[in-house]
């Protein structure tokens, strides 16, 4: 990947389904190691829009550059090799497998060659081993052989990000990683954010809890009716009376 | 005594060809939502050619079986991965056209194997043991069971082998449980697609050979009947459940079989009311997940 193209070019991303705008001329450049939070009301078109660049979704006009490459065609998990990592709004871990199942299942996306996929795995194989080193970097390796299903919430978005982490991704999307977490697991999942972000990947997150969120990030995208409203450092936009009276109805 | 015990064996001994079809429509669906309703065609043709490749090795040797249960093996793994690739894959995510194309695939294979093989069942000749018995208690066991529970059996161990301990199988495992999140990681998930339709196939190409052992016959419609019991079975179990598919095919043909012994040949009424209790008690089935997704 050049190191001069942003990691992420969204160019006039517009989206209709029926005769509905869902998002309309999204611009927005995201520079390497960068970290930007995406803000705005329900149905604003956060999440729609981490779906057109994840490739879930197809916009009906606009291009995705992923550092400088149009992908705007590809696949998801076309996508998701070229660098891209994202969580989900709900828990995305499988209930069914332990934690290190979940985090060698991501490994073995990165790694995996066709061929490996039948050979069996051993201890301190490859995947194996990235496995145990994800889970230990996010704090997790106590409950490493524990069915992901009974993880307390804050565990298991710790469990996505390690799974992130096995995809050893430039980009990464979060979206909502505070969502429902308990406030006494909310410290500690923003330190394994700061470490995600500090290891020079390029992270955008949408997230409702603005303290968090404001203290993170170095820019904030607001954006309102599928319409990018304002850009900039969390100060200015916090200042800007479009943003306070679209988005927050009175001044903070 | 002797009779319960036998009608047990017996039941047991159905369950485990219950379970070699049931077994593949279970992972099917649990992996791509299919309900494959060609499944008993799989199992009919691998039938037919273990019988044809098995009575040219050596007719009633244990020889000539063993080359139709290898045949069955492959043939109904071939053409189910083939099914797969050319029918199934075109229309991922449309169940209603999935359904009808499965639907048409079993009617129109049966016409054809009918117009190759006839209608009438062809009576089969296998090794002179199989047609014995062993006594068991004081209950005189077909020996035939034997060998659908041992083959049932190495069957299950296998899967649960390939599925818990190589990375294909984690690979399953996890787009059983949320197929969006596997492709979100970067994994083609559809590879995985053609690998558990042909495990499922061979599977049911081995359920085919030997229901053609357990039956003495092959015919055109082998696989359409044991077709709706696999599909009872699989409900019963929790689709998606391979651990359900085991237990509740040994559940339902045991139950099979003791009505059909003392309740005067009901066994396949006492079948739908099992099928029709466990959907009121437990709608996900035995062992289900969450049956939206």
């Amino acid at each position: 990947m050049s190191q001069d193209r942003p990691a992420l070019h969204l160019d006039g991303i517009g989206l209709q389904i029926g005769g509905a705008r869902i998002l309309q001329g999204v611009t927005l450049e995201v520079a390497r190691g960068e970290m930007v939070g995406v803000i705005g009301p329900n149905g604003a078109g956060k999440t729609t829009l981490f779906d057109v660049i994840s490739g879930v979704t197809t916009p009906t006009s606009g291009r995705v550059l992923l550092a400088g490459e149009d992908v705007t065609s590809r696949r998801v998990h076309q996508r998701a090799r070229t660098g891209l990592g994202r969580t989900f709004q709900t828990s995305s871990v499988f209930p069914g497998l332990d934690a290190r199942e979940n985090v060698r299942l991501a490994a073995q996306a990165k790694l995996g060659a066709a061929t490996s996929l039948w050979r069996f795995p051993r201890r301190g194989d490859d995947a194996t081993g990235v496995a145990d080193r994800c889970i230990a970097e996010v704090g997790l390796d106590h409950h490493a052989g524990t069915a992901a299903g009974v993880l307390s919430h804050g565990d298991k978005r710790k469990l996505e990000i390690a799974m992130l982490l096995a995809t050893e991704p430039e980009l990464v999307l979060l979206d909502e990683p505070m969502a429902g977490v308990g406030s006494g697991d909310v410290a500690g999942l923003v330190e394994v954010i700061r470490r995600l972000h500090g290891s020079g990947r390029t992270v955008l997150m949408v997230e409702h809890h603005m303290e968090v969120l404001l203290g993170l990030v170095d820019r904030v995208a607001v954006m309102h009716h599928g319409e990018l409203l304002a850009v900039g450092t969390p100060d200015a936009v916090m200042a800007d009376p479009a943003v306070q009276s679209a988005y927050l109805g009175e001044p903070v | 005594m002797s009779t319960l015990l036998l009608l047990l064996i017996t039941g047991v001994g159905l369950g485990a060809l219950y379970f070699l079809v049931a077994s593949g429509l279970s992972l099917i669906y649990g992996l791509m939502g299919v309900l494959n309703f060609a499944h008993g065609s799989f199992l009919t043709l691998a039938g037919f050619l273990g019988w044809e490749v098995g009575r040219r090795v050596g007719d009633g040797t244990w020889g000539g079986l063993l080359a139709g249960m290898l045949v069955g093996l492959v043939v109904g793994a071939l053409v189910a991965a083939v099914t797969e690739l050319v029918f199934i894959r075109r229309l991922y995510q449309r169940h209603i056209e999935q359904v009808l194309v499965t639907v048409g695939l079993g009617l129109a294979t049966v016409a054809l194997f009918e117009g190759i093989w006839g209608t009438d069942p062809i009576r089969i000749a296998k090794p002179a043991w199989l047609g014995g018995t062993t006594d068991v208690l004081g209950a005189s066991v077909p020996n035939d069971r034997w060998l659908l529970i041992g083959a049932a059996a190495v069957v299950l161990g296998l899967i649960v082998l390939f599925l818990r301990a190589t990375p294909y199988g984690l690979v399953i495992r996890a787009g059983v449980e949320n197929r969006t999140m596997v492709t979100a990681l970067g994994i083609d998930v559809r590879r995985a697609f053609t690998v558990v339709f042909a495990i499922g196939g061979a599977a049911a190409g081995l359920g085919g050979v030997l229901a053609s052992v357990y039956y003495g016959q092959v015919s055109a419609h082998q696989g359409t009947s044991l077709l709706i019991y696999a599909f009872i079975v699989t409900v019963i179990g929790g689709l998606g459940s391979l651990a359900g598919a085991a237990v509740a095919s040994v559940l339902v043909a045991v139950i099979q079989q003791l009505a059909n012994f003392y309740l005067g040949g009901t066994g396949d009424l006492a079948v739908v009311l099992a099928l029709a209790a466990v959907l009121l008690v437990r709608p996900r089935g035995l062992l289900g997940k969450a049956a939206a997704r």
